[in-house]
């Protein structure tokens, strides 16, 4: 199925969330309240999903309500930022009951691996999903070495 | 048994396909606001294409589902997410003064906007207040 590796019920993103937690838990009874200095909010607004395969990173931005124009995305010294802009105000004389979608400015920053080549980026906003495909140097790709005799 | 225990066990039951597979569902981000015309409904599904969107109502149960799919390349492993299921799902409530039979949907870059109509008789009347 499409998305699967982040979808799999008991795939290896649980552990890593466990793994992650037993960090989190450890890290803040020697430095409470450490995160990531450009960490945004969990749960913020786009939603990210990374994933990786031996030739690209792949980040999933998910961003819906934008034109795909509205995003700026750069990369500077490997990190990699999306920002834009979501305004969607409820038509005049309406009475509003609920308002849970993010209206406004948003930036999210992701740390890529040193590989990634930064003239290498594609990017395709599909569904309300921003995908950013970024190619790993060929250089550092795993290649076989051949044993002579 | 009583009655009671029959509703519940039933509930239970009916229920437990929605967690098959143990995936959680996610509950889109939803704006409701209503104008004199009727309730306007916005929903949040990026990654859901018009082909995987199921919008139904059901003696006066409005649910929204969809599924998320993403071009997934080969071989790609997970490094980190904050979507960690594909299905969205929401229910609402309507009540009698909506038309369910005239309900529009519009689904444009991953945001679901449902326009509910109030029926003809119950839209608000200015009530004149005549002078004795």
């Amino acid at each position: 199925m499409l998305g699967s590796p982040f979808f799999s019920p008991t795939g290896l993103l649980e552990e890593f969330d466990r793994l992650q937690k037993q960090m989190d838990s450890l890290l803040s009874t020697t430095w409470p309240g450490l995160t990531n200095i450009r960490a945004g909010r969990a749960g913020g607004f786009p939603a990210v999903n990374v994933g990786a395969t031996p030739e690209e990173i792949d980040v999933y931005l998910f961003a819906p309500g934008m034109q795909p124009d509205q995003f700026d995305i750069s990369i500077e010294q490997n990190v990699l930022t999306i920002s834009g802009e979501r305004n969607d105000p409820p038509p005049e004389n309406a009475r509003q009951y609920l308002q849970e979608r993010f209206n406004g400015k948003f930036s999210r920053v992701i740390t890529l691996p040193d590989d990634v080549d930064p003239e290498r980026v594609e990017a395709n906003y599909r569904n309300g999903v921003l995908h950013i495909r970024l190619k790993r140097q060929e250089a550092t790709r795993p290649h076989q070495i051949e044993v002579k005799a | 048994m009583s009655d009671k225990e029959i509703v519940q066990r039933t509930e239970q039951e009916v229920s437990r396909p929605e967690q098959a597979g143990s995936e959680v569902l996610l509950r889109p981000a939803v704006d409701v606001y209503e104008t004199e015309e009727g309730v306007i409904v916005k929903a949040d599904l990026p990654g859901v294409s018009k082909e995987s969107l199921n919008v139904q109502v059901d003696k006066e149960i409005l649910t929204i589902e969809g599924t998320v799919s993403l071009d997934v390349p080969e071989k790609m492993e997970a490094r980190y997410a904050e979507v960690q299921s594909s299905r969205y799902r929401h229910s609402f409530t309507l009540s009698q003064d909506l038309d369910t039979s005239r309900i529009e949907a519009e689904l444009k870059n991953g945001v679901l906007t449902l326009t509910i109509p109030k029926r003809e008789e119950v839209k608000p009347r200015k009530i004149t207040v005549n002078a004795a």
